[in-house]
């Protein structure tokens, strides 16, 4: 067989929007399938896709909503086939559904998640409010692996890693952008993975695998349901442990400035960005301020945190949504005597001048 | 030597008996999909999607790959298998619910992209495995769990037309018939000829099957079969609905019950 | 820390200010530095004001969207009004000398008018009305130089270009009249 060609050759720094980002770092990845449903602010990606699609001899279908795009997507990956979808909003409601199934079933999976407002159909622009859907959402335990990403060059670096991470671990695997980050310019390097000495995790089918089932094999028989309590139980109890016990080489947090602060500002994705740039500015005139950035939601960096939270700093959760990511904090702080202070505004980005205010405040003891 | 009932090669003797209840039609349709299987010698080829409500209960039926999805979602899951690796030969089987209610957004857009896929939809006028609520299939004047007085289609309309509408929906490459669990070489011949349109690469290939629910219907075996040959027959006609010319110089003419 | 300049661009759809918000960004990106830029793009996207906010720096780039504009050019009556949440004391204010004056902010650096849309109509032509307000840009912040702009041009209508090559000075002289316009204003 002929071997394709690279979508991504070498290395090269571009300037493009983040859904085109998306796109070629999963060509890159070695995705092959691509399932989607129009909803914006994550078209583009699926624009991005069918224009690389014939050159890199790609798979591409419009599905008729997103709960044909997910489960599309798991006969792509059962077949074989690293595969994928994106979507948002109400198209993310929908996506629980096929993710839970993979959930169950430990189908590997790549969903970009490119937040717009809500609930409903709310506004279409940009949001952190799919925090705990994504992280949580489904009628099981959450046991996947949620990357929030604030930069392109995040975009690029932790989609290749989503498909790593979901192929190595078989784990359900989000990536959680926003409209934002899906809509703006900026620069970012791309690359071939070869090139960082990045291994890519190879696809096995879970199906169609040579020889007839019940001659030369066993047949495979992949079911979600069971029968009684007892063996669900069985089940979903070996999910976790697997879970657990990969947990901590998966997790990924960032910190600054924490060794002698008052306050620690806690945020994600976009709003990461506004926060870094308030506590690097407040840090060099003598304020005692740091941050801390959970990079993955799941599993989420509670050891980290929690050594931080340990040495009696206040903490301010700075997010796009009325405590979604807080949630996660105080879940992951539970039990130890941390104050937990909070500035929300749903659906629309913190502006510096606010957090800078509030960061004092908190500093001078208010 | 122990003697055992004929069974076809590509099922699984350690799940048999199998879990269907006494009376049930399943057991007929897998069988004939099983002959099918023997017959057109794909055993390694095919994945067997299965939905839920019973048709879940056959997720480990067959020596074939199966997946068992969830309640509706079989066709797209077949669907993006399919697309992802065309090698593959993929049967979708569901119950009315799945195909006609909680799944038809899903049916009507394969059929109408001419997915390569199989798609097999037993017909047993309700919800079985829920207990017997109402289906879209349910006769006028049925009784059901959720139509205790029986089906009034003033209020929630004529039992669907699934092969019509799919026929309609389709181009010329599609195979769309319906069997009974009541003619069974029949039933086998229409699912052979589905496989094998999808095994040319014509087009979507949908087979319903008229089946039994002696549990739900809460009937013996005299007016089990009295049900499915009369009453059944009288709304939904047996016969092929559309055949690719390819396909048509072979048998499996329209026979009306 | 070094700021970025940040420059809100408002207009009415088809005005071309996103157009012209990408070719600075793309410039400064070309030549090196720090930039980000991102259209506004809610449901409201098909036929009402098209906001372009931009940032160039040194630095990588904070939040893409900005609580205050360095420079803010509106180009219509409802773009003043779109604009106005995003100026404040240390603004420079841009607006098109054919729009009145009833809405515009007050407390701003500076408040300047520019006849972009008559200059256009009169000396060039209507569709360079853009390229205009992108040497007026220039002309303010020189976050790019006219050459750079110029190549940026060359870059998206390039191909245009080859065809009809008088297309290319009536851009050129576009971008060089905008920044007339705008020289001693600050």
């Amino acid at each position: 067989m002929p071997t394709k060609p690279k979508p991504v050759e070498g290395e090269k720094k571009v300037f493009m929007t983040g859904n085109e980002v998306v796109a070629w770092a999963a060509a890159a990845a070695g995705a092959e399938c691509m399932y989607g449903y129009p909803i914006t602010p994550q078209n583009e990606i699926m624009h991005y896709w069918t224009r690389l699609a014939p050159k890199f001899g790609l798979i591409f279908l419009q599905t008729e909503d997103e709960l044909s795009a997910g489960f599309t997507m798991l006969g792509g990956v059962l077949a074989g086939r690293k595969s994928f979808t994106a979507t948002a909003g109400p198209g993310n409601t929908l996506m629980q559904e096929p993710l839970s199934m993979a959930e169950m079933m430990r189908l590997p999976a790549v969903v970009v998640i490119q937040q717009r407002g809500g609930p409903s159909t709310g506004q279409v622009v940009y949001s952190q409010q799919e925090v705990t859907l994504t992280s949580l959402g489904g009628n099981g335990e959450g046991l996947r692996v949620v990357y929030s990403t604030s930069s392109h060059q995040d975009l690029y670096d932790y989609t290749i890693k989503a498909f790593n991470t979901a192929w190595r671990y078989r784990f359900p695997t989000f990536l959680l952008g926003d409209g934002y980050q899906g809509k703006m310019r900026e620069p970012v390097v791309m690359y071939d993975p070869e090139v960082r000495g990045v291994e890519l995790v190879p696809a096995e089918p879970y199906v169609g695998r040579p020889g007839t089932p019940g001659v030369d094999r066993p047949p495979a028989h992949l079911r979600n349901a069971y029968s009684i309590e007892e063996e669900l139980y069985e089940a979903v109890m070996e999910l976790v442990r697997e879970y657990e016990k990969v947990a901590p080489e998966i997790v990924e947090h960032e910190a600054f400035g924490v060794d002698g602060a008052r306050v620690v500002a806690v945020a994600h994705g976009v709003v990461f960005r506004a926060v870094k740039g308030v506590v690097r500015e407040l840090r060099q005139q003598g304020v005692p301020v740091g941050y801390f950035r959970p990079i993955t939601l799941r599993p989420f960096p509670a050891d980290a945190l929690r050594r931080v939270a340990a040495t009696g700093v206040r903490l301010l959760v700075v997010e796009s949504a009325y405590g979604q990511l807080a949630r996660l904090v105080k879940e992951a702080l539970s039990g130890l005597p941390a104050e937990v202070h909070g500035l929300y505004k749903p659906g629309v980005l913190v502006g510096q001048g606010e957090i800078a205010t509030r960061i004092k405040t908190l500093v001078q003891g208010g | 030597m122990q003697i055992q009932p004929a069974m076809p090669r590509s099922w699984r003797p350690e799940t048999k008996p199998h879990k269907f209840c006494p009376g049930c039609g399943h057991g007929i349709v897998l069988k004939a999909l099983g002959e099918a299987i023997d017959e057109l010698e794909i055993q390694d080829r095919v994945v067997f999607g299965c939905d839920i409500g019973c048709s879940l209960l056959s997720w480990d039926f067959f020596n074939v790959d199966t997946v068992q999805t969830h309640h509706g979602r079989t066709t797209p899951v077949m669907v993006g298998m399919k697309r992802a690796n065309p090698e593959l030969i993929v049967v979708a089987y569901m119950g009315d619910g799945g195909g006609y209610a909680i799944g038809t957004q899903h049916l009507v857009n394969a059929a109408t992209r001419n997915d390569r896929i199989t798609v097999i939809l037993v017909n047993n006028t309700q919800y079985g495995m829920t207990g017997g609520q109402m289906a879209p299939t349910t006769l006028p004047g049925q009784k059901t769990e959720t139509t205790p007085f029986g089906r009034d289609p003033e209020l929630t309309g004529y039992p669907i037309q699934g092969p019509e509408m799919v026929a309609s929906i389709t181009r010329d490459g599609a195979y769309v018939a319906r069997g009974t669990v009541a003619r069974p070489r029949q039933l086998k011949e229409f699912i052979k000829r589905a496989l094998q349109n999808q095994m040319a690469g014509r087009g979507f290939s949908f087979v319903e099957a008229l089946s039994t629910c002696p549990t739900n219907w809460r009937t013996n075996a005299e007016d089990t079969w009295k049900f499915i040959e009369k009453e059944m027959t009288r709304y939904f006609k047996v016969g092929e609905v559309k055949v690719p010319p390819e396909l048509a110089r072979g048998k499996g003419e329209r026979e009306d019950g | 820390m070094a700021r970025p300049v940040k420059i809100l661009l408002a207009g009415e759809g088809g005005q071309g200010v996103q157009a012209v918000a990408e070719i600075i960004a793309e410039a400064a990106y070309e030549k090196g530095r720090e930039a980000l830029y991102i259209p506004n793009f809610g449901i409201e996207q098909r036929g009402g004001v098209s906001l372009a906010f931009v940032q160039v720096g040194d630095e990588p780039i904070g939040p893409p969207r900005f609580e205050t504009a360095d420079l803010a050019i509106a180009l219509s009556d409802r773009a003043v009004v779109r604009s106005r949440p995003y100026v404040g004391p240390e603004t420079t204010f841009i607006y098109d000398s054919s729009i009145g004056t009833n809405h515009l902010p007050q407390g701003v650096a500076r408040l300047v008018a520019v006849p972009a849309i008559e200059v256009s109509k009169k000396e060039l032509h209507p569709r360079v009305f853009n390229v205009m307000i992108l040497g007026a840009v220039i002309g303010l912040t020189g976050v790019i130089t006219v050459e750079e702009a110029k190549e940026a041009i060359e870059r998206r209508l390039g191909h245009r270009f080859e065809k009809d090559p008088a297309l290319r000075e009536l851009n050129h002289r576009a971008v060089e009249r905008g920044v007339e316009l705008v020289k001693g204003k600050l």
